[in-house]
């Protein structure tokens, strides 16, 4: 099972060499690095984005952006952090520690892992060059409804529909790969059952992935019909049904997700017990939860479409089926507690990500529930109030999921430990503006103000004030996570092989940094007692 | 080392089938939807082809409801179009007949088809169209209007709770290309 | 984009700073869900209520838990972890505990959901058409409709004026409503999706193009109601504002009787303009009005335009091309474009003029003028 990585030939210019080993490299290590700088680098343009709306809401009128331009951001926005900063960020993150934690010498189809990585760069660049394109980028949300999109969008939209099917081939190639690597190249003596959770929740995300990335392409497929070809799926005109493009987008969208979030629960059942210096809670019931939010996540898409005019039967059965989903999510979060419950914890800076995971993550799952119960629905719907929510559980859970992941594993990764009083800074003022710019959105949406609206009247202005500094604040302090991260590449204090007392794992009986080539003889599984002194 | 091998190359095959599988789900998605909305009458999506057989017998019951016309078009389509009769009180199981005036507006011959939609939409499994110029496309030379008859029933077992029905046809252009091709395929029947 | 640049106004910025600070300390701001004036939208308030002291319980006791843990279980209080890590009987009742909570909720939330989904026994059926970007209200019974604009003027959005009261929220012509009728909604578009959203009826309903969907609501209290579209429906989506005036029964039955005397008249004042021969001046003069009003936000007051999607008039082809053709655009719109119809909205004298202000204006020299006549026979 050896794997060719090392393409650094000899009598090559530096600068060739430099760009065949990382345009041509299959080893999982250099792919997870560029998937993970990938993310950063498309946070900062989304983040961008994201300041030109806030800088835009910050009091009423138009000040920078015209309504147009407001929607393109607006789309782009939610299109790059879902697509080019949370899932590569988790797929970076699977490609750098699944393989060493499962014990495997790299992944099971290198060389696929070399092309699904390569095909987003391009996917995004033509995705961002659509801003310059005559009428301008999709303006139609990162949902395109039609016949918003079909009829009405502009030209760059069919730009979009090729971005999106080469992001869809690409996370359903790398799916297929993390799948292929669990199933086949687990270290002798881990069952599937004694697999770490991250290993279990990316499984499972993978599935989700392999199974609804599709749809989408179907949905995108058929917007493009409509547009060039002719056909009528989504207008009532030729017999179809604009309402059909909401079920067949939502069958993907609601799987998507919790593709989104469940490497993050992933992350958070490896750091809790690590700093806890407690094994995970209820490992089992952790297992089965993410199992069934997976499951339960392909029959509840109807809750986003509460106000098209569904039959009852279906708003009840959606509703009914909503909630379950509080159960094993309450789950996980009793679990973790519990984990937390008479250990013996310390607080370096991923475990603080991760505590601030679990709280607002929480709060985003209440307002979750709130939001599955249809009258209440009605007032809440397509209000700020569900911009609130999935900002809360995408924000402080998924993109925080990734931070603490990159602070857990950096000084695996580069050898050096990172600086933590700046670690804690940059946790402290990401928490203070994430809590400023999205908690008064909850005020924002009950008091009627409808998202994705370029202005608004006058009783909103002084939340949506407190609202864009906040954003400014957590638009800052991630330059000072992208510091924090090169000057830990850079050097700083030697980490050990395990990095952490606590730690459980492969990963930590490596060396720190994690040679390029690892496990290529399998180790011991499990390690034995002695291999991880307690204190 | 070879079994493993093998087992890759089984699961890559099987995974690669069911994301091609999805793909193929999402688009079978289009025809379970129809089947979907027939049965449960989501939209009110009346088949605006399908012709309702006239029972042999009907029976006229004494129950009244109202039943309230509309008429749209779509845009661009330069036709005027709207319900003779705004609201008729009608009795269950009783043929009635009612019409839409149409005219074209425009200085040349434009096709249109009608696209019926029921509120409440699970009425429409009860509204059942004999004869109604949505079954067909609708071609009107410049300048030319007409009366466009409707001829429906409404089943006695109409849901107790419902008073009032509508009955909406949002009227569209159809594309010249598409006439074209129809033309064709009824001059081929 | 180039648009955006050329139009990046440096006032902006200067008003952005000096607005800056003395925002709008007039208006309390609102917290919490509107308690509305229908039996529904009270019942709904409940409802969030409930939910959210649910949330907040359970909430106090999660956290609560997790920060005494942090608390005593740090490692410098709490120096050697326990060991456990598994109970079977603990994961039985956070499982189940929580089933009943999610039961005790989703009882009144059903049965509030059956109450407002029961659109049967209405006094009076309201048809509410949304199109880019405004509503058309239509009342089935009473045989009589109109459009109703965002009165907002654009120097309010564009910070040349101080924004009024009800920024955003205002139209020129508001819907009316009976109290204590059960008024029926029936929604549906004319090219996108839409929603029509008014928080103190708690009634928000999608308008989707093609299809009719029904909503109902019964008011207590007379007054006025304001709400906005609530489904992304492209450029001025949040330029269509919604406004109800709801008066007594027998005000709202003399406001109907008067509505069909206004309608009589001014068909009577369409026929006086179309007996009249208008100068280029007159409808040049009323036509610059029309064109501010109604196309200037898509085609710019200079007739620009922004884009391909919104073409420019200024050397435009229609504008410059035959007649016939210029006055079909206008009056049917354009198929698969955002060109709407403006005969159903427009008199035949506002057609007529805003025709020949934009064969006449910037810079096009067609001196073509189009008589309120010309329109009536196209109609």
């Amino acid at each position: 099972m050896a794997v060719t990585a090392d393409h650094n030939i000899p009598n090559r210019s530096p600068l060739m060499a430099f760009l065949s080993r990382w345009l041509l490299t299959t080893n999982h290590k250099e792919i997870g690095t560029l998937y993970m700088w990938l993310s950063f680098v498309l946070f900062f343009i989304g983040g961008a984005m994201a300041m030109v709306i806030r800088m835009e809401l910050f009091q009423p009128g138009i000040q920078f952006a015209e309504p147009l331009l407001y929607n393109q951001m607006v789309t782009l926005h939610g299109l790059i952090m879902v697509f080019g900063v949370v899932m590569p960020g988790f797929v970076g993150l699977a490609n750098w520690q699944l393989p060493m934690m499962i014990g495997a010498p790299d992944m099971a189809l290198p060389r696929l892992n070399n092309f699904s990585f390569w095909i987003l760069p391009f996917a995004f660049t033509l995705l961002i060059s659509t801003l310059f394109m005559e009428g301008g980028a999709p303006n139609f949300g990162w949902t395109f409804y039609a016949p918003l999109s079909t009829t009405y969008g502009p030209p760059s939209t069919d730009v979009f529909i090729f971005g999106v099917h080469l992001m869809g081939i690409s996370s359903v190639l790398g799916a297929i790969n993390i799948i292929v690597t669990i199933f086949n190249l687990r270290v002798k003596g881990m069952t599937l059952m004694k697999m770490p959770l991250f290993v279990w929740t990316w499984l499972i995300t993978a599935f989700l992935l392999v199974m609804v990335m599709p749809v989408l392409a179907g949905a995108v497929t058929m917007v493009l019909t409509d547009r060039h070809f002719g056909t009528s799926f989504f207008a009532a005109a030729g017999g179809g049904d604009p309402l059909l493009f909401q079920h067949v987008f939502w069958f993907f969208g609601h799987p998507e997700v919790y593709i989104l979030i469940l490497p993050g629960f992933g992350i958070a059942s490896q750091i809790i017990p690590t700093f806890a210096r407690k094994k995970l809670f209820g490992y089992h019931s952790m297992v089965y939860a993410t199992a069934s939010i997976a499951i339960l996540s392909f029959v509840v898409w109807g809750h986003h479409m509460f106000t098209t005019g569904m039959p009852l039967t279906a708003e009840l059965f959606v509703m009914y089926a909503t909630m379950l989903i509080a159960v094993p999510t309450g789950v996980k979060v009793f679990n973790w507690v519990a984990t937390m419950w008479r250990g013996s914890i310390t607080f370096e800076t991923p475990m603080l990500f991760a505590l601030g995971f679990v709280i607002l993550f929480t709060i985003g799952g209440f307002s979750g529930l709130m939001l599955a119960l249809v009258p209440a629905d009605f007032q809440y719907h397509d209000t700020f109030f569900v911009v609130a929510h999935f900002h809360y559980v995408l924000y402080p859970g998924a993109i925080f999921g990734i931070m603490s992941a990159v602070y857990y594993w950096l000084p695996k990764w580069t050898g050096n430990m990172y600086d933590e009083r700046l670690g804690k800074i940059h946790f402290w003022t990401a928490i203070i503006g994430v809590n400023m710019t999205f908690f008064p959105m909850h005020f924002l949406g009950l008091a009627g103000m409808p998202r994705r609206i370029v202005d608004y009247s006058l009783q909103f202005a002084d939340f949506n004030m407190v609202a864009s500094f906040g954003a400014g604040m957590l638009g800052l302090t991630q330059v000072l996570f992208l510091y924090i991260v090169i000057k830990t590449i850079r050097g700083g204090k030697k980490a050990t092989g395990r990095v952490w007392e606590g730690a459980e794992g492969l990963e930590w009986t490596l060396a720190s940094p994690a040679p390029l080539h690892t496990f290529e003889t399998p180790p011991k599984f499990p390690t034995p007692e002695e291999d991880y002194p307690r204190d | 080392m070879t079994k493993n091998r093998n087992n890759q190359r089984k699961h890559t095959i099987l995974l690669s089938g069911l994301a091609v599988g999805m793909l193929g789900f999402a688009f079978a998605l289009v025809p379970l939807y129809a089947i979907f909305c027939e049965v449960t009458g989501i939209n009110g999506k009346t088949y605006a082809q399908e012709i309702d057989d006239t029972p042999a017998v009907l029976q006229v019951s004494e129950r009244e409801v109202t039943i309230q016309f509309l008429g749209q078009v779509g845009r661009g389509m330069p036709w005027e179009f709207r319900p003779m009769d705004t609201q008729l009180k009608v009795r269950l199981g009783e043929i009635n007949l009612t019409s839409y005036y149409a005219r074209n507006r425009a200085t040349q011959a434009v096709t249109g088809q009608a696209v019926p939609s029921v509120s409440p939409f699970y009425a429409s499994n009860y509204l059942h169209k004999i004869e109604c110029f949505c079954f067909t496309q609708q071609l009107l030379e410049a300048g030319e209007e007409q009366q466009m008859s409707l001829r429906f029933y409404i089943d006695e077992d109409l849901p107790e709770e419902i008073k009032t029905l509508t009955l909406s046809y949002a009227l569209f252009e159809v594309p010249e290309l598409e006439v074209a091709s129809l033309t064709l395929t009824n001059n081929l029947q | 984009m180039i648009s955006i640049t050329t139009r990046f106004r440096l006032h902006r910025c200067l008003t952005f700073f000096a607005l800056l600070g003395s925002s709008n300390m007039a208006f309390a701001a609102e917290m919490d869900m509107r308690a509305g004036v229908t039996d529904i939208s009270q019942r709904i308030l409940q409802l969030h209520h409930y939910s959210l002291a649910i949330c907040v319980v359970i909430g106090l006791l999660v956290f609560g838990t997790m920060f005494y843990s942090i608390y005593a279980h740090r490692r410098s209080k709490h120096p050697k972890p326990a060991t456990f890590h598994e109970s079977f009987r603990v994961e039985v009742i956070w499982t189940t505990v929580p089933v009943l909570i999610l039961i005790g909720l989703a009882i009144p939330a059903t049965s509030a959901l059956i109450d407002i989904e029961d659109n049967s026994d209405a006094d009076l059926t309201v048809l509410i058409t949304g199109s880019q970007w405004k509503w058309h209200y239509q009342y089935l019974e009473a045989d009589l409709g109109y459009y109703s604009n965002m009165a907002t003027p654009e120097e309010q959005i564009n910070n040349f004026e101080t924004k009024g009261r009800n920024y955003l929220l205002e139209v020129d012509r508001a819907l009316v409503l009976p109290t204590d009728k059960k008024v029926r909604f029936l929604t549906t578009a004319d090219d996108v999706i839409h929603s029509w959203w008014v928080p103190d009826f708690a009634v928000k309903q999608d308008a989707i193009p093609g299809y009719i969907n029904e909503a109902w609501t019964r008011i207590n209290t007379p007054g006025l109601y304001r709400g906005q579209c609530a489904e992304l429906c492209g450029k001025d989506h949040a330029y269509m504002p919604i406004e109800v005036e709801v008066l007594a029964e027998e005000e709202f039955d003399q406001w109907i009787v008067d509505q069909r005397l206004a309608i009589e008249l001014a068909s009577g004042q369409a026929v006086a303009d179309r007996a009249k021969t208008w100068t280029m001046a007159e409808l040049i003069d009323i036509g610059q009005q029309v064109f501010l009003d109604h196309c200037a936000t898509c085609h710019e007051a200079d007739g620009s335009g922004q884009g391909s999607t919104y073409p420019a008039l200024a050397g435009g082809e229609i504008p410059n091309g035959p007649m016939a053709a210029h006055i079909n655009q206008v009056m049917n719109g354009a198929v698969d474009t955002e060109m709407q119809a403006w005969a159903p909205q427009l008199s035949d004298l506002e057609l007529a003029s805003v025709i020949t202000y934009e064969r006449n204006a910037f810079g096009n020299t067609t001196a073509d003028i189009v008589q309120p006549i010309t329109i009536f026979e196209a109609r």
